[in-house]
Order: C-alpha cells, then sequence, then structure tokens
C-alpha cells in the first residue's frame, strides 16, 4: 500500500513539473500567435491597415471596434526602423508587440506630446553602436529598444463615433515605418 | 512487474495532471495580480514585460495582442456580480460611473473574443457615445431585443463577456481598491 502511495506521489510531482515545462514552453511552440496569423497579409517595415473587426471576420481575438487599426510587421536585423505617425482627433496610440506578442512598450499622443508620434526602434546592439554625438544633438529624439529582431508595432486611432472612422483611417493611411539608411 | 506497473502509473497520473492543469489554467484563464473590482479584472501587468507565464502562454495561443501598459487597461467581465455567467437571452443592467480615463469603450465579445452578430451593427459603446444621467452616471441595458436608452444587443448568444477598456487612464498595476477604481455594477434582469 505505501509503495502504491510513493509511486502515486511521484506521478503528482512529476505531473507538476510536466504542467510547468508545458506553460513556458508553449509560446515557443504556438504557431497561431498574432505574428504568425499577420504574417500573410503584413509585409514586413511597412504600414499595413488591419480589416474592421467583423463577427464573421475576426484576424485577432479581442479587437477594439471602436478604433481604426494598423500594423507594422518589423525586422531590424538590416537596419533600425523609423516610424512616423500622425495624430488623429481624438486618440492615437503606438504599441510594440515582441515576435511572441509581449507588449514591451506603447506610448499615446498625449505622452508623445506633439502633432506627430516619431520614434527610432532598435536593437540594444544597434543602440550600442549608434555613435555617441548622434545620441546627444539627437536629445529629443525618441528611441525605442526592442527585445527582439523581430516583431509588431500596432498603431491604433480612435473614432469615437462611428462617423469619424473614415477620418481616423485617413489618419493611419499616412503613418510610415521604414529602415534608416545608415 | 511491481516495478512496471508502478511506473506506469506514475506517467499516467503526470501526463494527466500536468496536461490537464496546463489545458485548465489556459482555457480557464488564471489571475495572478489581477485587479478585481466587482465582477470586473484586469492584469495591468500583462500589458508590459513583466507579463506571467501563464498570460505569456495565453496570449500565444489565442493570438490576443494585450493593451500595452502605455496605452490603457482592459476590464474583462464573464459574470455578473452575483457570479452567474452572462446570459444573452437575458436583460443585463450595466450602471454606475468607470475610473478616470480620457476615452474609454465597451464591447461585447463570444467567449472567444469575436463579435457577436446583430441586426443594429452594434457592438459596443465609447464613452462619447453614451446617454448619460445628470451626475454623469449611465446606464447600460445589454439584451437581446431593442431597449430604450444605451442598448448593447446581445444577438442572443448564449454565453458572452464584456471588455471595458481605460485609454489615457491612471489605473495600473499599483491600483487596487474599489473606491481608486469605481467600476459599473453588473445586474441580470428577466430573461426572455
Amino acid at each position: 500500500m505505501i509503495r502504491w502511495l510513493m509511486w502515486l506521489m511521484g506521478g503528482i510531482v512529476l505531473g507538476g513539473m510536466v504542467h510547468l515545462a508545458t506553460v513556458l514552453a508553449l509560446p515557443t511552440t504556438a504557431t497561431r500567435d498574432a505574428y504568425s496569423r499577420l504574417a500573410p497579409m503584413a509585409a514586413v517595415n511597412t504600414v499595413v491597415p488591419l480589416p474592421e473587426p467583423a463577427p464573421a471576420t475576426a484576424l485577432l481575438p479581442f479587437t477594439d471596434p471602436a478604433f481604426a487599426a494598423a500594423v507594422c510587421r518589423y525586422d531590424l536585423t538590416a537596419a533600425p526602423l523609423k516610424l512616423t505617425a500622425p495624430v488623429s482627433q481624438a486618440y492615437t496610440s503606438v504599441s510594440f508587440y515582441t515576435r511572441k506578442g509581449i507588449a514591451y512598450y506603447a506610448i499615446n499622443d498625449r505622452a508623445a506630446g506633439r502633432r506627430v508620434i516619431e520614434l527610432d526602434l532598435m536593437t540594444a546592439e544597434q543602440h550600442a553602436d549608434m555613435p555617441e554625438e548622434e545620441d546627444v544633438t539627437a536629445a529629443d529624439r525618441l528611441i525605442v529598444e526592442s527585445p527582439t529582431p523581430t516583431g509588431l508595432i500596432v498603431l491604433k486611432a480612435l473614432a469615437a463615433e462611428p462617423g469619424q472612422m473614415p477620418a481616423a483611417r485617413r489618419t493611419l493611411a499616412a503613418a510610415r515605418c521604414r529602415p534608416q539608411p545608415q | 512487474m511491481k516495478l512496471l506497473f508502478g511506473s506506469f502509473l506514475t506517467i499516467l497520473v503526470a501526463a494527466a495532471l500536468g496536461l490537464g492543469a496546463t489545458w485548465f489554467a489556459l482555457t480557464r484563464g488564471t489571475a495572478f495580480g489581477a485587479v478585481q473590482i466587482g465582477a470586473w479584472s484586469a492584469s495591468p501587468r500583462s500589458g508590459s514585460v513583466d507579463i506571467d507565464p501563464y498570460a505569456r502562454a495565453g496570449i500565444a495561443r489565442t493570438g490576443q495582442l494585450p493593451v500595452g501598459l502605455g496605452d490603457g487597461v482592459a476590464f474583462l467581465a464573464r459574470n455578473d456580480d452575483t457570479g452567474r455567467p452572462l446570459d444573452g437571452r437575458c436583460d443585463v443592467v450595466l450602471r454606475g460611473t468607470t475610473p478616470a480615463a480620457r476615452f474609454w469603450t465597451l464591447t461585447l465579445y463570444d467567449p472567444a473574443g469575436r463579435l457577436v452578430a446583430n441586426s443594429a451593427n452594434r457592438y459596443g459603446f465609447t464613452s462619447q457615445e453614451l446617454v448619460r444621467a445628470a451626475d454623469g452616471t449611465f446606464e447600460i441595458v445589454a439584451a437581446p431585443r431593442a431597449r430604450a436608452g444605451n442598448w448593447l444587443p446581445t444577438g442572443g448568444a448564449e454565453h458572452y463577456v464584456l471588455m471595458l477598456r481605460l485609454y489615457d487612464t491612471p489605473v495600473g498595476v499599483a491600483t487596487g481598491a474599489n473606491r481608486e477604481a469605481p467600476m459599473p455594477a453588473v445586474v441580470a434582469r428577466a430573461c426572455t
């Protein structure tokens, strides 16, 4: 009896380890994460408008239908990226996600404090390689470090009323993300 | 022989327990460091690099992109204030105010996060669209058939969830008490 209990205890301990291992391994094995879902429709290093969410066509779950949204699927391996996004009349935000969908940075129009949100996205190595004097002269330049060489930038403009949706979409159509010539 | 049966039992228990716990945690959702206010819960940490491993696995599985902490905070309600799941065949009243925010939106989804089809093509409200009482409070009625005032169509769906997103808000990781963040009450009324 005691022997069987020992086997059972062993099973429970091992089960705990299986549970932790599967939870930790899941993000690296998932094939339907946001990046993979957007890859077929979003070319690399360009701003692509996302379709308005509708009951039949939801590209990503829990998308806010009150917003016009666009995405820039970035790849920093060749060069850092420059992002410019004009600000709409209601509320505009830019969120940065890693390859695995972790939100590592987000900024809104008020925090940016200008008519245009303008920032440079680079990896930690590219930031370290930047000439020092350039860093100083560009003190008001906003530099964001990406933890992964690839990822997603999601731009959102609020249409506080349905009638404002076309204007919000137009605002995002003027946004650009492109590799910086070095 | 005993050794064989013993190790077989161990492996069986380990697989069932381990995989079962993972499946349960990811489909039901876990709430580490969650802010619970009435029927609403939010995990502001999920919008940052401090996201916990369960939420990390959850977003990888569903493809959801969490609201970034510099952008806002998302509150989710699966149940009414008494703990019963939200039923699209019943009238559910949301009454009260929301925490301070520049804008907020309320959206009705099915449990998988898809919008629910309805004849009015309305999937939610923004803070600008609401009809409010003189004291600034509001009342939204989620119901299968049209109602006077702020009507949120449920499309008759059996189960649905409500997501209230606050944009540009002081609510964040440090928020805990109900007094800091007054969320609307969720009360179920008559069912059709």
